[in-house]
């Protein structure tokens, strides 16, 4: 019996999403568990940005079910759906940091309107996850002021300011000039070690190798192959995964 | 040159219609910002509706900005004012030009409200959405702030516009800067009041146009 097996943080159960015609996600099931960073990888147009969208539902899954700590996400009342938000941290590609807002106020605003924290509780807190991400003296810059890897560093801070349970990076590194990308990887593995639950898309495999608990492989909107990092990268079994791997590395040589 | 100055530049007759024209003055200045707010608490409102994702609420909005901004002011005013009493309904030149100027108004600040909100990068909505805030909450502090802060410069425009067309307030009778000088001119058979209202429209607007102008010229430098 799995009566022992804990509650997984994120569970996506036979998710499905189409875009009118085209069928983008196939039947995903996928459980991540509290701490646990499970890493996708997968060629272009595999559909990891569509999973990760639909775990908060920026998009709209065709079926399936999502459940954050046992909650569902899905046929929910759109404030609970809000609600449940909150415990889903988001960071993008491309920052999407509120550019007419400082660093700080960046990191407060959710706290203050979706979470109703105090403003000097939520200050507080602001300043504490962007310390942690190492931008406390950037506290009142404009973004437009930050290079790509400190305001990737803001938005990752706005994201954990609201105490997530699970967060996703949609190639978080991607935007970035090659010299910023230790600095995000840095908070991520930083991040990790503090016990976050975690879904990473990102083509930094060396990153994968490092800090993933699990890599998942997806090609044409399935799953193909999971495991751990040394499996997938050392034993690739099915030939799509073999293939992608060495793309890969001779683009990366 | 003494028919020109005794014609336009008339100093005594200037002088003597100065309290009438003053009380034009404050006449145009309350009812522009009258219709101004109007125009954009209404053009607010319709582009929010523009914008929706609801194809129920977007049509109505488009439709009523294409409608009111295709009709000139004019033919709305007197058809408002003239017109109403016709089917029993009797409105004071005040609030006739009022309804007419919120019509025409709140179309064209929709116009330019809903250009800066579309304008705004899709993912400022999700990122917003993402960290829990509600659609309207996502909107009033993320959305609509750096849209409002883009299109500055044609709100202002629009202001400018506003003012000028107040003007045509006096058609209906309504005492302010136009027909007051209008007035004076009949009065003393002589068109420097009318000058004279000029100057004024060129006092009350020569800081606003500067402001557009240092605004196009500082953006045209950022980009
Ligand atoms: N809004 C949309 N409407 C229609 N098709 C879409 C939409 N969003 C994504 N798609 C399609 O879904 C497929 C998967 O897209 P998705 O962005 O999830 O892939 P991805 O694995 O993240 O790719 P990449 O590595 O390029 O980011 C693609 O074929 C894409 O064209
Ligand atoms: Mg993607």
């Amino acid at each position: 019996m799995t009566a022992a097996q804990p509650l997984p943080t994120l569970e996506i159960t036979a998710l499905e999403k189409r875009f009118g015609e085209t069928q983008v996600l196939r039947s995903i099931d996928l459980k991540v568990q509290n701490g646990e960073l499970v890493f996708v990888i997968g060629p272009s147009g595999s559909g990891k940005s569509t999973m990760l969208r639909c775990c908060n539902r920026l998009e709209e899954p065709t079926s399936g079910a999502i459940h954050v700590s046992g909650k569902p996400m899905l046929g929910i009342p759109r404030k609970e759906l809000d609600r449940m938000r909150l415990q889903v941290g988001m960071v993008f590609q491309g920052f999407f940091l509120y550019p007419h807002l400082t660093a700080l106020k960046n990191v407060t605003l959710a706290q203050r309107k979706a979470l109703k924290r105090p403003r000097a509780e939520a200050e507080a807190r602001a300043l504490e996850m962007l310390d942690k991400v190492g931008l406390k003296h950037k506290a009142d810059a404009m973004p437009s002021e930050l290079s790509g890897g400190q305001q990737q560093r803001v938005a990752i801070a706005r994201a954990l300011a609201l105490d997530p349970k699970v967060m996703l990076f949609d190639e978080p590194t991607s935007a970035l000039d090659p010299e910023l990308v230790g600095s995000v990887l840095k908070v991520m593995r930083d991040l990790r070690e503090g016990g976050m639950t975690m879904i990473v898309v990102s083509h930094e495999m060396q990153f994968a190798r490092e800090a993933a608990d699990r890599v998942v492989f997806m090609d044409g909107g399935v799953i193909v192959e999971e495991g751990p990092p040394e499996e997938i990268f050392g034993n690739p079994k099915s030939d799509r995964l073999k293939a992608f791997l060495s793309r890969v590395s001779g683009e990366a040589a | 040159m003494d028919t020109i100055i005794d014609a336009f530049f008339n100093i005594d007759i200037m002088r003597q219609a100065t309290p009438l024209l003053l009380k034009g003055a404050w006449v145009t200045l309350q009812l522009c910002a009258v219709v101004i707010l109007l125009g954009l608490c209404g053009g607010l409102a319709l582009a929010l509706l523009a914008s929706s994702r609801s194809a129920l609420l977007r049509l109505p909005a488009f439709v009523f900005i294409d409608i009111f901004r295709a009709i000139p002011p004019l033919i709305l005013l007197i058809l408002i004012y003239a017109g109403l009493p016709f089917v029993g309904v009797r409105v004071p030149p005040f609030v006739a030009v009022c309804i007419a100027f919120l019509l025409n108004n709140s179309a064209y600040f929709a116009e330019i409200f809903r250009s800066g909100i579309k304008a705004i990068p899709r993912g400022q909505m999700e990122a917003a959405r993402a960290t829990g805030l509600s659609p309207s909450q996502a909107q009033a502090w993320v959305i609509l702030p750096q849209a409002i802060r883009n299109v500055l410069p044609d709100l202002l425009s629009n202001v400018v516009e506003i003012v000028k067309l107040t003007s045509i307030a006096s058609v209906v009778s309504l005492s302010e800067l136009l027909y007051s000088a209008n007035m004076a001119r009949a009065v003393t058979y002589n068109s420097s009041p009318l000058v004279m209202a000029a100057g004024l429209y060129l006092l009350l607007l020569w800081p606003l146009v500067r402001v557009i102008s240092r605004f196009q010229r500082g953006l045209s430098i950022s980009h």
